[in-house]
């Protein structure tokens, strides 16, 4: 069981300034079902353009990522933007008392959110940013170098299991260890100060691809289908590979192989990447 | 607060008849059951009385087919390195991607060193495919070890069917039968199984006792080597108060096979319905129809199970996950994952396993409170507003 703080367990249980804002001025949005927790936050600024009147947020996570959140909206209300931009990961935990070590990662997700929120509002488009910033160094999570760096500084990080709760980097399947290694080398300054080889920059991050997945599915695919009595359901991505079952009447429909093809997988690429191939369960 | 506890799967209440037969074994009858002299020799009638309880429980033939051990865990562990050392020729084994981690670990630590695995994979509702038991078999297997029953969702494998087809094969089957223990009836003398595991905590037993189960003729080689206890087949002082109750627990557990799955099937199908009646956009992880009688695996989408769990603590309410923030590893439940359950689902899954002990109000009592519970944290969530 997680060793939680009172604040901690207060905000969770009474969740601040939880919903969504008509017409706000800066929306952020990081993270996505798949990894398990996601956030969506938005602020308004007061009359004079000045300072942060209202916060908002919606997450989808443990308790320790909705605590962070609510401890976000209560921290930069009435705080301007330049003031708001200076607000670490730090200062989320030191609000709610200090976060379990491997929970971390709750604070950071809420001061990407916030950073995201920032730029939508200077009408920087964040996502494609973040993707010209870095190279992802942890699939799995979507995680790039440029990140993890700022993350390891401010934080003073010193081993992968403080990166992974930190940033969720190397929480998965693991393969991307050695490069993390390098990195906090790098950050450290013990190493010689090489870069980690070069990587494909064009590629979507994890969750910005899983995000136009689950996006696409709903909005393009699944509205037809089920208009047939059918439905659709996304179980997994690996890589470029999506992997589907269909339900209702589609699941014994002879030509489900067709609408894979044609309609689910046609639709991917067009939306999300000409890379993706589609198969069934 | 009064402890509603349906979390059985994890771990149970010490019977308080188990407590009292455990009792003199302390203070009193505190003799080395391996010494000449009567005060400990007595104490050696004691555990022959609760190895032929452990073997009455589970069918075996004989009472000498049973070895105490300290746990589930070194059950299955000595299981599997037990058999494949006795076969040395062999380097293949079997098992499934859903075991518990002390089957799964062991077989995968064996993979990096010298042998090939094969993990079979199961479908959405948790079953595995037979056919492809029969194809992977072949004459270099050493071992296949297949849970009875998965501690996560229930769902219970036709293991006398796999050990079928494992004994004409030519191969030894070894199951993992730590869940399926006292919540269904067994019996070895009929089944091909050659090894079984079982863990005396989660039948009403104390923590830190188990038993394996070797069918007379298979080749076995000891896993914890030292002196002569348990016919020189598991080394170790005897933990006398624990084993004699465990076998005061398989007693009691074959007295009361009938009211578990009756009675409490009726409590967990119960508590199933409603809630899942009671709360949209729910799926229920496993089959349905082939399940132990005391597990409910439901998942709540668009939730997240840490959060779930934490609002169910404020009632006393005692449950467990399949979600990442539960294990702390970050990624679900290697079963949710292996069932293709899709992430939507598998990070809200959460498991209720009741036991004899569990009451009408205790599922009452969870009826009425989790509903609003997956209400309010939809509420919070940006996922799913459209079912609110």
């Amino acid at each position: 069981m997680w060793d939680y703080t009172d604040k901690v367990r207060d905000h969770f249980l009474n969740p601040r300034n939880v919903g969504e804002i008509e017409a706000p001025d800066g929306v952020g949005e990081v993270g996505s079902l798949a990894c398990g927790d996601a956030l969506k936050f938005m602020f308004k600024l007061d009359n004079e353009k000045r300072k942060i009147a209202i916060a908002k947020f919606q997450t989808f996570g443990c308790a320790s990522a909705i605590a962070s959140s609510s401890a976000l909206t209560e921290i930069i209300l009435g705080m301007t933007v330049e003031e708001a931009e200076r607000v670490t990961n730090q200062d989320i935990a030191d609000f709610l008392g200090g976060l379990p070590q491997e929970k971390m990662h709750c604070s950071v997700m809420g001061r990407e959110a916030l950073e995201a929120a920032i730029a939508d509002y200077r009408g920087e488009a964040p996502a494609e940013k973040k993707e010209l910033e870095g190279n992802i160094v942890c699939t799995c999570f979507g995680v790039t170098d440029v990140e993890l760096k700022r993350v390891i500084k401010e934080n003073n990080l010193k081993s992968i299991e403080d990166v992974t709760n930190f940033t969720k980097a190397g929480g998965a399947c693991g393969t991307c260890h050695p490069d993390l290694a390098k990195i906090l080398a790098e950050v450290s300054g013990e190493a010689e100060k090489t870069l980690p080889a070069e990587k494909p920059t064009k590629k979507l991050s994890n969750i910005k691809k899983m995000q136009l997945i689950q996006e696409t599915i709903e909005r393009e695919i699944r509205p037809s289908l089920r208009a047939d009595g059918g439905d659709i359901e996304l179980i997994d991505i690996e890589g470029d590979k999506v992997i589907v079952a269909f339900r209702g009447v589609c699941s014994h429909c002879p030509s489900s192989e067709i609408t894979l093809k044609e309609n689910v997988e046609k639709k991917l690429k067009e939306f999300v990447t000409d890379d993706i191939i589609v198969v069934e369960e | 607060m009064k402890t509603i506890y349906l979390d059985n799967n994890a771990t149970t209440k010490v019977d308080e008849e188990v407590f009292e037969e455990m009792k003199p074994y302390f203070c009193e009858l505190y003799g080395n059951p391996s010494s000449m002299h009567t005060f400990g020799g007595q104490v050696h009638k004691k555990i022959d009385e609760a190895r032929a309880r452990v073997a009455e429980l589970i069918g075996a033939a004989d009472p000498s087919e049973i070895i105490f051990t300290s746990c589930g865990s070194e059950s299955d562990n000595a299981a599997i390195t037990g058999v494949i050392k006795s076969n040395p020729n062999k380097k293949h084994i079997v098992t499934t991607k859903v075991e518990h981690p002390a089957v799964r670990n062991m077989c995968r630590y064996l993979a990096k060193n010298g042998y090939f695995l094969t993990e079979l994979g199961v479908d959405k509702e948790g079953m595995l495919d037979l056919d492809q038991l029969r194809e992977v078999v072949t004459d270099d297997t050493a071992l296949v070890t297949i849970m009875y029953a998965n501690n996560e969702t229930g769902v219970i494998f036709p293991i006398d069917e796999i050990a079928a087809i494992v004994k004409e094969k030519g191969s030894v089957f070894h199951t993992d039968a730590v869940q399926a223990v006292g919540k269904i009836p067994l019996d070895m003398k009929s089944a091909n199984i050659d090894l079984l595991a079982l863990s005396g905590h989660k039948l009403h037993a104390p923590k830190g006792v188990g038993a394996l189960y070797v069918k007379r003729g298979t080749k076995y080689s000891p896993f914890i080597i030292g002196g002569h206890q348990e016919h020189s087949r598991r080394g170790g002082t005897e933990n006398v108060p624990s084993l004699i109750g465990l076998g005061k627990a398989c007693e009691l557990a074959g007295a009361n096979i009938e009211y578990e799955n009756t009675e409490v099937r009726r409590l967990r199908d119960k508590l199933e319905d409603n809630l899942m009646r009671l709360a949209p956009d729910t799926r229920l992880n496993g089959r349905k129809d082939q399940r132990l009688p005391n597990t409910t695996n439901i998942s709540f989408e668009y939730v997240e199970g840490e959060a779930i769990l934490l609002l169910m603590n404020d009632f006393g309410i005692c449950a467990s996950s399949g979600s990442a923030c539960t294990s702390g590893s970050l990624e679900p439940s290697h079963v949710m994952r292996a069932m293709g359950v899709p992430f939507t689902a598998a990070h809200g899954s959460t498991r209720f396993s009741l036991s004899r002990y569990n009451t009408e109000s205790d599922v009452d009592l969870v009826i009425e409170k989790l509903p609003p519970i997956i209400k309010r944290l939809r509420e919070i969530s940006p996922f799913g507003r459209d079912n609110l």
